[in-house]
């Protein structure tokens, strides 16, 4: 939530967040996210409210309401308007507000791309490589092999992201010291999540070349 | 047209306009009582033709004077400039074997154009243009205009968006925003009174194409997706029926006219005016006469729609990725607004309807539109119109080059704007003390295939062991759509310093001298119109009296009184040729005190004749 600090502009103590509660005068943004939204640290966000959300703090920061404000203001203006839309980009979509939550917390993701197959999918993978191999060599008929290949990724991805949506309910309901817990689990299950994606990709970058 | 919610009640602050500058026509236009309003010259025409003249004697024709020179003095006339804005040489090899451009030698980073015996970039050029939209708002509003929205194609990367402020810049101009053209023109449209709905802007003009696709709520106007072509547009069209013309007339004539530019530019204007006509009647006559030789073509509408349909299609495939990157399908799209003149053409207007099924707006005039968009965008900015707010987007990923030449994305194309990112280097090399960080937009994978945006060199590193030092830079994109970047040693917590090269455009010493230069010259200018305008003042007084001497009245003066009129005259001949206005001037005043009872005596002598019923000459 909203941490209160002192107003740049009346030196009103403890006065101000986004803006100085007894002046009005905008301040220097918080570059955090769910403080910048006023939000509880909660994985599972009601969308509609994010908007709205949105949408008031656009009137209040965008930098077409300070053409004739100070310099500072304007610098604040531009500055907070940033932090707004990148916030908003990141936290209405759910894996990368998954995935900021992880990196303030300590866990870094999506460093181990593709590098390591999980172990759950490497007969998958393995079939997977030698289709592209022959879709390569010009051998048409693993087409439907392909598609059907593509269909299983996509469902795999479905379930995993029912199971992300169990797993966001049981982090925000989880006490504090329980919470890394939770997170290391959805770390997890995100990392898995970005390997499939990825090789729907490539299933779909191969076909693209193919039909080219 | 929509009402606007407007407070006045800070009248006296000062008036921001909005301006159109576009590839064929630019505008301004003006926040009134009742809404935006285009500003008119003072011969009451709306639009000044974006053509741009240097006369024998170093000063610039501009507009509609201009066209005419387009034909008398090709080598010294250009037009169409926008489509070298923020561009490099090898950018413009094309467009050099369709327009009458004359590079001059030497223009590497920037391209310089030559008109006569005198070199000037393309924003400089601009500049022409905008100071004669400023001077046309001046004498119309009757107040000193110094700062201004400019528009542009919303497909506009970042050295095109620079290239603009620099114009606006060196004509004197602050200009607070850049707004897209599609974006304005939705705000003109006053669209927002339904509230809630999807707004498909499609933007065809003399040189360029946008589509924009926009979400409105409750007065906010939030772009979900931009996409383009900064160099399609009605020029094209024309340039095909040119080709056509100049075949058709060599086998007529038995003369290849492809290289004369005065030829090329009186065929130039037969084929605008026929694809004009053809978008009211289903044929036209491309007649032109050329050195007392006629040559008359009889166009259709339907081969002409055969000769565009691939340059119609080509507008297609950028609305497609619009909608799939806003993750709409065409139905969702409650209304489409058709902005440039170009969408005049039947042929885009069924293109348009087929495309996102949807009948589209044309009650606003397509070549105003945006200009009084920009009227409106520059009423929020002054705090005028507080009812709206625009959100734009970047059309293009910004990204910087890292190992192997593959580029690192940052800013994902279609992010709002503001829009930031983040990212910490560090060096590679034991005490290194720079690190060239290279910054290009565009969506492919290698930057050598991207737009190259800049090189930003951090210097005075601290020497340290490799991958020791920690320096945090931050990209950030304003709401004009133009690159931010600032670092930070994270070590010392110290503002890293930064020299930037830019890969195209001005760099910043340039453009504070062509300010410079076009100030001294403005002042140059109006120190010799006043000279003019007192040298003028001087005949029209000089020649009152000379017709005075053979009066009656001259003949009731004493002979002092005559004395010191022929000593006056000879004082103010003595300075006419002196070049100081205040002088002239100051004899001037001295040489009617002089003559002010020869001047009632003649005034007596008219009341006398008057009365007696006798006509005096």
């Amino acid at each position: 939530m909203a941490h209160l600090h002192d107003c740049w502009h009346c030196g009103a103590k403890d006065a101000a967040s986004l803006f100085c509660r007894y002046c009005n005068t905008i301040q220097a943004p918080t570059p955090d996210y769910y403080e910048f939204f006023d939000l509880p640290r909660c994985l599972a966000l009601d969308s509609e409210d994010l908007k709205n959300r949105f949408y008031t703090l656009s009137r209040l920061l965008h930098p077409d309401r300070y053409t004739r404000r100070s310099e500072q203001e304007r610098r604040f203006s531009l500055e907070a308007s940033s932090i707004l839309n990148d916030a908003y980009r990141v936290l209405r979509d759910p894996i990368q507000r998954a995935e900021y939550v992880l990196r303030q917390e300590g866990f870094p993701v999506g460093d181990q791309r593709n590098k390591d197959v999980p172990p759950e999918l490497l007969e998958e993978v393995f079939e997977l490589n030698m289709a592209l191999d022959e879709l390569r060599g010009g051998d048409l008929e693993v087409l439907p092999q392909l598609d059907a290949m593509r269909r299983r990724f996509q469902e795999m991805l479905a379930e995993i992201d029912s199971g992300l949506q169990a797993l966001f309910a049981r982090h925000d309901a989880a006490p504090a010291e329980e919470r890394k817990e939770v997170l290391a689990a959805i770390r997890s299950t995100l990392n898995r999540r970005r390997y499939i994606s990825n090789l729907i990709q490539e299933v779909d970058r191969q076909l693209a070349a193919r039909n080219a | 047209m929509s009402t606007f919610q407007i407070d006045f009640s800070s009248a006296q602050k000062r008036r921001i306009i909005g301006i159109d500058l576009g590839t064929t026509n630019s505008l301004a236009a003006f926040m009134d009582l009742t809404g935006p309003e285009i500003i008119p010259g003072p011969d009451g025409s709306r639009m000044v033709p974006s053509i741009v003249s240097l006369d024998v004697s170093g000063s610039f024709v501009v507009g509609e004077p201009a066209r005419r020179l387009l034909i008398d003095a090709p080598e010294r006339t250009v037009y169409s400039v926008k489509r070298l804005m923020g561009r490099g040489r090898e950018d413009v090899a094309e467009e050099l074997k369709l327009f009458p451009f004359r590079i001059a030698e030497g223009s590497e980073q920037v391209i310089r154009l030559q008109l006569g015996d005198r070199t000037f970039t393309p924003p400089e050029i601009s500049a022409q243009i905008l100071k004669e939209l400023k001077r046309r708002a001046e004498q119309y509003l009757g107040e000193e205009i110094t700062q201004a929205v400019i528009t542009v194609p919303a497909y506009f990367n970042d050295a095109q968006r620079q290239a603009t402020r620099d114009a606006g810049r060196i004509a004197g101009l602050e200009v607070l925003r850049l707004v897209n053209e599609p974006t304005a023109a939705s705000l003109a449209y006053g669209l927002d009174k339904r509230k809630e709905g999807i707004v498909a802007v499609y933007d065809l003009g003399g040189g360029t194409f946008d589509i924009s696709i926009l979400r409105l709520h409750e007065g906010i106007f939030e772009v979900l997706a931009t996409n383009g072509d900064t160099h399609l547009g009605g020029d094209d069209i024309d340039n095909r029926l040119l080709a056509i013309a100049l075949e058709d007339i060599a086998s007529e004539w038995g003369e290849d006219l492809s290289h004369n530019g005065e030829a090329v530019q009186t065929i130039r204007q037969a084929v605008i005016r026929a694809k004009e006509e053809l978008s009211f009647q289903p044929v036209t006559v491309i007649d032109l006469e050329y050195r007392g030789r006629r040559y008359q073509r009889e166009l259709r509408r339907e081969l002409f729609e055969n000769l565009i349909r691939d340059i119609v299609e080509r507008t297609l495939g950028p609305c497609r990725q619009a909608m799939r990157d806003a993750g709409l399908e065409p139905e969702q799209i409650d209304e489409v607004v058709l902005v440039g003149g170009s969408t005049r053409i039947p042929m885009v207007r069924r293109a348009v309807e087929a495309l996102f099924k949807a009948k589209p707006h044309t009650e606003l005039n397509p070549d105003e539109v945006v200009a009084l968009g920009a009227a409106v965008q520059a009423a929020i900015l002054s705090g005028d119109v507080q009812d709206k707010l625009l959100l734009d987007v970047t059309p293009l990923s910004l990204g910087i080059e890292t190992m192997g030449g593959v580029v690192s994305k940052l800013i994902h194309r279609n992010s709002t704007i503001p829009a930031s990112a983040t990212e910490i280097f560090t060096t590679s090399v034991d005490g290194q003390r720079n690190v060239l960080i290279h910054v290009v937009q565009g969506e492919r994978e290698l930057a050598k295939d991207c737009r190259s945006l800049a090189r930003f060199d951090l210097k005075d590193i601290e020497p340290m062991p490799a991958g020791m030092a920690r320096i945090e830079v931050r990209f950030l994109i304003d709401a004009n759509g133009i690159l931010n970047v600032t670092a930070r040693d994270l070590r010392s917590g110290k503002e890293q310093s930064i020299e930037v090269k830019p890969s195209y455009g001005l760099t910043e010493e340039q453009v504070e001298a062509m300010i410079r230069e076009s100030f001294e010259k403005a002042e140059e200018d109006l120190r010799e119109r006043q000279v003019r305008e007192a040298r003028v003042e001087a005949d029209n007084i000089l020649a009152a009296v000379e017709k005075a001497r053979l009066s009656d009245a001259w003949l009731e003066l004493t002979d002092e009184e005559r004395a010191a009129i022929d000593a006056a005259i000879n004082e103010l001949q003595m300075v006419y040729h002196s070049g100081d206005h205040l002088l002239i001037r100051d004899r001037i005043e001295k040489l009617d005190a002089a003559t002010r009872r020869l001047a009632e005596n003649m005034m007596n002598t008219a009341v006398r004749q008057a009365l007696k019923g006798t006509k005096i000459e």
